[in-house]
C-alpha cells in the first residue's frame, strides 16, 4: 500500500492502470474453475467408461457441452492471468514482450481449438 | 511458504503441461476412434497412469492452495497458526482427494 500517488491509490490503479481488474479477474475465474472443474471430474469419473463412443455420446448433451465451454473459458483465461504474472516475475526486458505474445497466441490458439472440438462433437453427424 | 511455491508451480505446469493433454484428448474426440484409441494407449500405460494421477494430485493441491487464497484475500487466516495449520491441510487433502479420484477409477470401474 506504499506506491503511487493519492489519487492513484484512491482508484486502485497501478502503473499498467488495469492491475486491480487483473486481480479480480483471477479471483472470479478461481471461483469459476472451482465449480467447473469438479464437475468436470466428477463427470468423467462417473462415466461407464472412458472410451470414445462413451465420451462423445457424453459431450453430445447440452446438459455436458455447455458446461464444457464455460470450463474452457473460465480455465484459459485463469491460466493466462496466472502465467502473466510468472513471467512478469521472472522474464525481465525484450524477453517479457515476446514471452507475452507466446502466451496470447497459446492461450487464444488452445482455447479456439477446444472449442472448436466441443461443437463438432456436439453438433457434428454421428 | 511452502504452499505459496507449491500454488505458483502447480498452476504453471497444469497452464502448460495438463493443458496440452486436454487439448489432446478433445481434439482426438473431435477427430474420430482411431486419433482417440491412440490417446487412450498413451494415457492407460504406466507413463501415461503416472501423468495422470500426478496431475490429479497437481490439480487439486493448485485447488486447496487457491482455496487458502480465497480466504486470506478476505483477511482472515493470517495468525501464524492458522496459516500454518492451513498450508498443512492443502497438502492433506489433495493427497486425501487424489487417492478417492483414482480408487474410485481403477477400484470402482474394475481396471
Amino acid at each position: 500500500m506504499g506506491a503511487g500517488t493519492s489519487l492513484g491509490r484512491v482508484r486502485g490503479l497501478g502503473a499498467a492502470k488495469d492491475g486491480a481488474h487483473h486481480w479480480w479477474l483471477q479471483r472470479a475465474t478461481a471461483v469459476g474453475n472451482l465449480v467447473l472443474m469438479l464437475w468436470f471430474i466428477g463427470s468423467l469419473i462417473r462415466l461407464p467408461s472412458l472410451d470414445y463412443g462413451s465420451v462423445t455420446l457424453w459431450l453430445r448433451q447440452p446438459v455436458a457441452a455447455v458446461p464444457m465451454l464455460l470450463t474452457i473459458v473460465s480455465v484459459f483465461w485463469h491460466f493466462r492471468l496466472g502465467v502473466q504474472v510468472f513471467i512478469e516475475d521472472y522474464v525481465h526486458g525484450a524477453g517479457r514482450i515476446i514471452a507475452m505474445l507466446a502466451l496470447n497466441f497459446y492461450t487464444l490458439a488452445g482455447a479456439a481449438a477446444a472449442v472448436f472440438a466441443v461443437f463438432k462433437i456436439a453438433l457434428g453427424a454421428q | 511458504m511452502l504452499v505459496s511455491i507449491l500454488h505458483r508451480a502447480t498452476g504453471q505446469a497444469m497452464a502448460l503441461g495438463a493443458v496440452v493433454l486436454f487439448l489432446w484428448w478433445l481434439i482426438a474426440a473431435a477427430t474420430g476412434p482411431e486419433a482417440y484409441a491412440l490417446f487412450m494407449a498413451v494415457a492407460t500405460s504406466w507413463l501415461g497412469l503416472f501423468v495422470g494421477i500426478g496431475l490429479t494430485w497437481v490439480f487439486f493441491q493448485h485447488m486447496m492452495t487457491g482455496i487458502r487464497h480465497l480466504v486470506m484475500d478476505t483477511g482472515q487466516a493470517f495468525d501464524l497458526a492458522t496459516s500454518k495449520t492451513f498450508a498443512t491441510m492443502t497438502m492433506v487433502v489433495s493427497v486425501l482427494l487424489t487417492v478417492v479420484v483414482w480408487a474410485y477409477i481403477l477400484v470402482g470401474k474394475g481396471y
